[in-house]
């Protein structure tokens, strides 16, 4: 094993039929003590990033130097990322369930202690429901989990995602076991048609029929065939999949072989982005201890089917998470797309019948196999079943990752799972799909977040981005900001893409600058649908729509920004101005102290002024500010 | 044989054929930058744009890729191709104001002027991909390659130095559509020590 476990175990050996799996399951299962009590702490990317290393380190050393005198000594466990980002590091005790935040490893010998002595939970560290201010002890009472439904992620945050036997032991592998014994690959096939699953990286292609377009495929052109996940996930603020591939990598896996064994496939790929080490890390580990196990490799759990995966790492192209892009890239070339007039399940990857699958969608699949595509069917919306994941981020009190069944109205997710905005004020829009994706305004919150319902919106799933916007958000910033991210990322092959997407860049410039005119909006309007119509692959094609869905909900801002000459969000930094109001202002001399230009002057206890001339318009002031006293306009 | 229509006239195609193909054949003019028959298609320049009509339902497509089929309906004129056309010749009016070629395309177009502003007046590349095709399919050289991702994009030899791969036949000259690669070619080959033509 690549990583000492947390528990003994036994040494991999090569299981030679479903029969060995079930029986190493139900050993794994009775070595396991009911009352032992767990001390999980989160090694999600948000809780590392605040701390959570330092806090696993600090519990360690409190739990050797106490003096236990419980039966069990506690075990320590990391788990992949447990969703509630902005409360982190957090740490969680099992079996009870009780759900420590921001923990600093201050507080570790505490912790320990209430362990020790059964002395009930470190009321400090609980969470405290904002509307109620009552401490909520146990996780699953948490509004933020209480409201979610989680499929995909139901091991991530209890498994070890580096120890196989954890997730054996929390049921992985079970699916693969079903269709081994009981199923034909073309059943499995049907399974995936009835559970009406659609792929989840962001145009929600029916993925059943998907498979069975590749099994046509076959047909026709014989084997072999690919099966490939994409685990390029670029969108700014999304970041389900990585999650899902550091928290249980071994669901990713699992849907992979069944995919391959529906389909006879023998080689898949999985291409992650090398921005995210720990997902390529947590892959590489599983793959090697599913290999030592015989769940990957030649004959598969005594089966005769074999198939096996390799890891291709992208290089930090956005656009090699468009379909033919990833495959260009896989065979060793620059990454850029290929037209695709012919479908990649005819020809793919090296030319050969191939499925590409998302990340998410990969995983949702065993869980089709186990309980059966009229059971999944029935989870969702009659055509957008399942769950789907979201990483919710923004303007919003719970940043976080959160799975929700579909067609759940979008202000549910924003304001009872995510907590609304901070200081309580309704929501401007959401923004879904990324750089291809809309926004939803606040009069549509009742929008159920399905694949078509978001989609006549004027929005789109996209992979799971979901990012809050409050009235300081501008439009034609958010516009800006998505046109010059797609500009950096686009590959430069058609000409409407690598041109296009700088020319109406350049145009938004001008209008946060006040310079426009109703011409130049139709100019933009025409200049956008040429772009649709005319750009090769879906990168361009869908590089507008952050763009034309402001301005079909936001105009009117659009308008102030050109007729008006002013940013209503105060955010285009050539249309605002900065002043502090004499009346609120208590000279406290704070803001003039922050202010990197000098710009702020005034004496002590009594009102300042901001030098515009000097202002540059960082809004400092305006944070620094606790009186309210600097106005922007 | 595959039956279909292109502006209303009945065309027919071999099995395999694209639309640009097939609209050669018939003199039905369809405007290219990127095709060359030397080579395969690669679909950059978008210049070739059809839209194809079923019903209600309608697609933008590229006639130098779209592989015919019984039935389809091609328009190689309306409004959504020209708006494509147009966008797209304005556009490389700006970047490519050195082109006396796509002045003359566009122009017949009806495009005789740019919106946009002009980042670089002695530009005459539109990085159509054409030179570096041909010399890996015809060639079979590989001297060349685009260098660089989206705007930073460029066409150049390894390193943009001189390299002994490029064995000066001047393909790249002949199939470049605007006639960049003439200005080219010595950052290829390198400079010849002496002047032959003479």
């Amino acid at each position: 094993m690549a990583k000492a476990s947390n528990a003994a175990r036994p040494e991999p050996q090569r299981l030679n039929s479903v029969e060995e799996l079930a029986t190493l399951r139900q050993e794994l299962l009775d070595s396991k003590d009911p009352n032992q009590a767990e001390i999980v702490v989160c090694y999600g990317t948000g809780c590392l990033a605040s701390g959570a290393r330092q806090v696993e380190a600090a519990l360690k050393k409190a739990l050797k130097a106490a003096d236990m005198d419980v039966k069990v000594r506690p075990l320590i466990k990391t788990t992949g990322c447990r969703g509630f980002c902005s409360q982190g590091p957090l740490v969680v005790i099992q079996p009870e369930g009780i759900f420590y935040q921001k923990v600093s490893p201050q507080d570790a010998e505490d912790i320990v202690q209430a362990l020790a002595q059964d002395a009930g939970p470190v009321q400090r560290l609980l969470y405290r429901d904002p509307k109620t201010g009552e401490t909520i002890p146990h996780e699953k009472d948490i509004p933020f989990y209480k409201l979610q439904e989680r499929l995909v992620l139901r091991r991530i945050g209890s498994i070890d995602p580096t120890d196989i036997y954890d997730t054996i032991a929390a049921g992985g592998y079970q699916a693969l076991a079903k269709a081994l014994t009981s199923m034909e690959p073309e059943q499995v096939v049907a399974e995936v048609e009835k559970s009406g699953l659609r792929g989840r990286g962001g145009a929600g292609f029916p993925t059943g029929r998907k498979w069975r377009g590749a099994l046509k495929a076959i047909e026709k052109k014989g084997r072999p065939v690919y099966v490939v996940c994409n685990g390029d996930e670029g969108d700014p603020g999304a970041f389900m999949d990585c999650m899902v591939m550091e928290g249980d990598p071994h669901a990713v896996l699992e849907g992979m072989i069944l995919g391959a064994y529906a389909l006879g496939a023998e080689q898949g790929y999985l291409y992650v982005r090398a921005e995210y080490p720990v997902a390529i890390e947590h892959l590489s580990i599983a793959i090697e201890q599913a290999r030592s196990l015989g769940l990957l490799g030649e004959n598969i759990l005594g089966s005769g089917f074999s198939f096996d995966v390799r890891i291709n790492r992208g290089a930090g192209a956005f656009v090699c998470g468009e379909s033919t892009a990833l495959f260009t890239s896989i065979e060793g070339k620059a990454g850029e797309p290929r037209p695709k007039y012919v479908r990649s399940v005819e020809e793919g990857l090296w030319g050969r019948p191939t499925v590409l699958n998302n990340v998410e969608t990969w995983a949702n699949v065993p869980l089709i196999i186990e309980n059966g595509g009229d059971w999944y069917a029935g989870i969702g919306v009659p055509h957008s079943t399942g769950t789907k994941v979201f990483s919710l981020v923004g303007k919003v009190n719970n940043v976080g990752l959160v799975e929700v069944p579909m067609g759940v109205p979008l202000g549910h997710i924003v304001e009872e799972i995510g907590g609304g905005v901070p200081g309580g004020k309704p929501f401007k829009a959401v923004q879904t799909g990324g750089p291809s994706g809309g926004c939803i305004p606040y009069e549509l919150k009742d929008t159920p977040v399905d694949f078509d319902s978001l989609k006549a919106a004027g929005s789109m799933m996209g992979s799971g981005g979901m990012i809050v916007m409050d009235e300081r958000d501008c439009v034609v910033d958010v516009a800006r900001y998505f046109l010059r991210f797609l500009e950096e990322e686009s590959c430069g092959k058609c000409i409407p893409c690598r041109l296009g997407l700088t020319r109406m860049r350049e145009i938004l410039d001008d209008f946060s600058r006040g310079k426009g005119s109703q011409k130049d909006l139709e100019d933009l309007e025409s200049l956008a649908q040429a772009i649709k119509d005319g750009a090769l692959c879906a990168l361009g094609g869908s590089a507008p729509n952050p763009l034309l869905a402001t301005l079909r909900y936001f105009r009117d801002e659009y308008l102030a920004h050109i007729e008006g000459h002013k940013c209503p969000a105060g955010v285009c930094k050539d249309l605002i101005t900065y002043r502090i109001d004499p009346d609120k202002c208590t000279g406290c001399t704070s803001c003039a102290r922050m202010c990197p230009q000098g710009a702020i002057s005034g004496e002590k206890k009594k009102p300042h002024a901001i030098d515009e001339s000097a202002c540059i318009r960082c809004g400092i002031c305006l944070e620094t500010c606790e009186f309210g006293a600097v106005e922007v306009f | 044989m595959v039956e279909f229509e292109i502006d209303g006239q009945k065309v027919q195609a071999q099995e395999g054929w694209t639309v640009l193909e097939t609209a050669r054949k018939y003199g039905i003019h369809i405007p290219t930058l990127c095709y060359h028959e030397a080579v395969k298609p690669s679909g950059a320049c978008r210049l070739c744009v059809v839209e194809l009509r079923e019903g209600d339902w309608s697609k933008v497509v590229i006639s130098c890729m779209y592989p015919v089929a019984e039935g389809l309906k091609v328009f190689t004129d309306s409004e959504r191709v020209k708006n494509v056309r147009r966008w797209i010749l304005e556009m490389l009016l700006a970047e490519c104001p050195a082109s006396e070629e796509i002045r003359q395309l566009a122009a017949q177009y009806g495009v005789t002027s740019t919106r946009f502003a002009i980042h670089d007046p002695d530009q005459d590349c539109i990085l159509c991909g054409l030179c570096v095709r041909v010399c890996a399919e015809v060639v079979g050289a590989n001297a060349i390659s685009t260098v660089g991702r989206g705007v930073h994009k460029q066409i150049g030899a390894p390193y943009l130095e001189p390299g002994s791969d490029c064995v000066a036949c001047g393909s790249c000259v002949t199939v470049c559509p605007t006639g960049a690669m003439r200005r080219r070619l010595d950052a290829v080959r390198g400079k010849p020590k002496v002047e032959l033509a003479r």
